[in-house]
């Protein structure tokens, strides 16, 4: 898998949130109705610095609720329509490893 | 605060200040534990108080820098700024074994359950809690291991004590550094 | 092989309880995860970038066959198939939930091994020379004093919150096979002019940001004194280390800014002040242990094997194994058996539940049912007879295993790095495995001969690259991985922090470098000259001449 990632995203691009689940370490996305999500198609998005912010708020309650771990904000950008995560460290987070020879998580 | 003392809960009729003026008016009513900046310069003046006088360690402060005044101490408080701070737990070591410290030798800061053992095994014999609820579990923590490798001021006799069949304890103060690892 | 006795089932059973009793309070909310993350890394339990990852501690690099598998179970039933073997010879799981890690610890304890301090800022694993209690040239086995060591540091009670991190190799041979010079304390053995034996005591050394090897603190440390003499080491780190910098927090950089004489004095001031015979190592308990790692019972053979011979005069592909795999015994007619985790194009340290259950196997079928890791991240078999080598090495095919890569440019130790890491810049193990597939002629492995080549992710350098013939260390600029290269590194008794040869190349353009770099050896050495003599002898210039001729 090639990551190519020189593009810099623009101060004003969209961001949504994503944590670990405590259970099982998985990577999860806050999404529209307050809850998580392993697929990133599910998370909200928010528009702007504003909203990010109002995003997180509601991500560190979760937090501090138990249940998920170290919630933070991540750059995004739609294509379709579809939320994907920009940045090298994000894309692997979505997609998983990408030395892909003998994993069995689907990449 | 909340106090463990012996592994009970007590009252703590302390005080503790690091500022002068607040000794001179804390000592006539009681105990009073100082800072060793505080002892330093003002040692005189407090040894004339008369009342019981507890020290205050900061972390980092060797028990060197009072050693021929510990003897005056009934308290020796040691600093946990964070848990993950561990330079108390030489501190206690080095007052109990070699500076031959008697005295309650008590936890403050952030005393926690999973770090309880290693305090108590260090030589600390009172803890200061920020809740009282905090107790029991601190309490519960002390029973999570029978046997531990090394000789310490537990008074437990140590794995390698214990395999030569001997089960000898270790002498809480002359012997934890002293004592031998027990082979 | 050391085995536990009742107290030591006994302890690292209450472990288990105490941890499982934390994941509890973890899960019901009664432990925040600021108070949580030390205790789970007091423990190897990490929060990685997809996952947690879990690591288990393999003394000293030592496993017995039983363990291997039970290693091997766990990765099927808890995680996903793999473990990944460490530079610092231990293991990782990359998927493990947390509900299941109570219970992995569990089935651990059953095979006698946990996962206590391999992270934290305590005495971390201890590792020693995988090749111990078989190389020829050995003064003593280290792990009998590695041993020692880890009990008497498990749980420490003054020394499990030290500033940073804290590291201990033993090696009991002069050939530096642990990179004792890289860790926060390196013991060496060897005997004093009345042949009693005593270590070399180096301190300081790491890796990371600010790589520094270690120096002689003490030349001559008789071994019963060991304990007492770690004791006061760790007694003056723990008061004087630095503690408001994370980056500033290991012995090495005390060492730098005290010097090691000054540290010297301390430490032989508080080593003074601690009472005769605490601490000190009775013969008794030394032999006690020592037994543990007692010889098996070899059979007296011929050095020479002819079956052996006439298979290597028969089949070359297995003729480059043993020229490169193959390491000398000090018991005449067997041999030293290093299985590579490296297929050219596969990922550095990986082994799969099958591949481990399978090498299992072969240990009990061609050894004493011992297995070592090593801190290049390969397995070895450390007792093979030389007859039964063919056997082994055809076995080893059919696991995908038998690349006669050991010590070679594709023997590459690479880090997790961004494909797993938290703390990773830059991917590493994708780059191990492009460079390694340009390296996939046999050949041309050979022609190239003896070298090290490392990738870490980050600065924090856990692939040792600032000690390999060849170090690429991947830097993120803005948004974009790119790889800079060392040249000139070492990791054995001659180790040296290699220096940095110019600009970085990015992912595309790294491997190219690294084939004009070995172009520019074969073209410069002399006869029998190895890469890192070529290169003390020529210097960098030749190097970033090619490298850099375009620019």
């Amino acid at each position: 898998m090639s990551i190519r990632t020189s593009r810099i995203p623009a101060e004003n691009t969209a961001q949504a949130i994503t944590a670990n689940r405590l259970s099982d370490g998985s990577v999860i996305y806050l999404t529209a109705k307050d809850n998580w999500s392993e697929r990133i198609e599910d998370c909200q998005s928010a528009p702007d610095p504003q909203a990010a912010k109002v995003l997180l708020h509601q991500a560190q309650r979760h937090a501090a609720n138990g249940h998920v771990v170290g919630p933070y904000l991540f750059k995004i950008e739609h294509e379709n329509g579809t939320p994907v995560a920009l940045g090298r460290r994000e894309i692997i987070r979505t997609r998983g490893p990408s030395v892909g020879t003998d994993l069995k998580r689907p990449i | 605060m909340p106090l463990i003392k012996h592994g009970r809960l007590v009252e703590d009729r302390w005080h503790e200040t690091d500022d002068f003026a607040e000794v001179q008016t804390l000592a006539p009513l009681g105990p009073v534990i100082v800072s060793l900046d505080v002892w330093r310069q003002h040692k005189d003046a407090i040894l004339a108080f008369d009342g019981p006088i507890g020290l205050r360690l900061a972390p980092g402060q060797t028990p060197d820098l009072a050693a021929a005044d510990l003897h005056r101490f009934e308290v020796i408080a040691l600093e946990f700024a964070t848990f993950t701070d561990g330079r108390a737990y030489s501190q206690a070591r080095l007052l109990r074994q070699r500076h031959g410290y008697k005295g309650e030798l008590r936890a403050v800061g952030e005393v926690l359950r999973d770090q309880l053992t290693f305090m108590l095994r260090c030589g600390f014999d009172s803890f200061s809690l920020a809740t009282a609820q905090q107790a029991q579990a601190l309490l519960e923590a002390v029973e999570e291991f029978a046997h531990w490798y090394q000789p310490a001021l537990d008074g437990r006799a140590t794995i390698p004590a214990l395999r030569r069949g001997s089960g000898e304890k270790s002498s809480p103060v002359a012997a934890g550094c002293a004592a031998t690892w027990a082979y | 092989m050391y085995r536990y006795d009742e107290f030591d089932h006994a302890f690292v059973a209450e472990r288990v309880a105490q941890f499982s009793g934390q994941v509890a309070r973890r899960v019901s909310g009664e432990l925040s995860e600021d108070e949580f993350k030390p205790l789970r890394l007091m423990n190897g339990l990490y929060l990685q970038l997809h996952a947690y990852m879990l690591r288990v501690a393999i003394p000293y690099g030592t496993l017995a066959s039983h363990q291997l598998r039970k290693l091997a179970h766990i990765a099927r039933t808890y995680d996903h198939g793999y473990g990944h073997f460490t530079t610092r010879q231990n293991i990782q799981y990359n998927w493990p939930k947390l509900e299941d890690v109570p219970k992995i610890l569990a089935e651990l304890a059953e095979v006698e091994m946990h996962a206590i301090q391999t992270s934290g800022n305590c005495i971390r694993n201890i590792t020693a020379d995988p090749l111990a209690g078989v190389a020829a040239d050995e003064v003593d086995d280290p792990r009998t004093y590695a041993e020692i060591i880890r009990q008497w540091s498990t749980l420490h009670p003054e020394f499990s919150f030290l500033p940073r991190k804290f590291k201990i190799a033993v090696t009991g041979a002069p050939s530096d096979r642990a990179v004792t010079r890289g860790h926060d304390i390196g013991l060496r053995m060897h005997r004093n002019a009345d042949g009693e034996p005593g270590f070399e005591v180096m301190v300081g050394g790491g890796q990371g940001r600010t790589p520094i090897l270690a120096k002689t603190l003490r030349d001559f440390l008789p071994v019963d004194q060991m304990l007492s003499y770690l004791e006061a080491i760790l007694r003056v780190y723990n008061q004087l280390g630095r503690r408001d910098n994370i980056y500033k927090a290991r012995l090495k950089i005390m060492v730098e800014s005290l010097g090691v004489e000054a540290l010297a004095e301390l430490v032989e001031a508080e080593w003074a002040q601690i009472p005769d015979g605490t601490l000190d190592l009775p013969i008794e308990e030394r032999q006690r242990i020592a037994a543990y790692f007692a010889p098996p019972s070899y059979v007296d053979l011929p050095d020479e094997s002819s079956a052996l011979d006439g298979a290597i005069a028969a089949d070359a592909s297995f003729a480059a194994w043993v020229e490169s795999n193959v390491h000398e015994h000090k018991q005449p007619g067997y041999a030293i058996a290093t299985i590579s985790t490296k297929p050219h194009g596969g990922i550095p340290g990986d082994a799969s539940a099958e591949q481990m259950e399978a090498i299992a196997d072969l240990a009990e079928q061609y050894g004493f049912g011992e297995i070592r890791i090593s801190h290049k991240q390969n397995l070895i078999l450390p007792d093979i007879q030389k007859t039964d080598l063919f056997a082994l090495w055809q076995a080893l095919g059919i696991l995908g295993m038998s690349a006669a890569n050991a010590g070679r440019i594709s023997d590459i130790i690479a880090c997790p790095g961004l494909d797993y890491c938290n703390l990773a810049n830059a991917r590493s193990i994708p780059i191990a495995q492009r460079i390694s597939e340009r390296f996939s002629d046999l050949a041309r492995e050979r022609e190239i001969g003896d070298i090290s080549l490392n990738i870490s992710g980050c600065i924090n350098a856990c692939a040792h690259h600032h000690v390999a013939n060849i170090g690429v260390l991947g830097v993120d600029k803005k948004g974009t991985e790119y790889y800079q290269v060392t040249l000139g590194g070492v990791s054995n008794e001659n180790a040296a922090i290699g220096s940095i040869i110019g600009p970085a190349f990015d992912e595309w353009q790294i491997a190219d470098a690294i084939e004009t770099i070995v172009d520019v050896y074969l073209q410069q050495r002399e006869v029998g000259e190895k890469f890192i003599q070529t290169y003390q002898r020529i210097g960098p210039q030749p190097f970033k001449e090619k490298l850099y001729a375009s620019d």
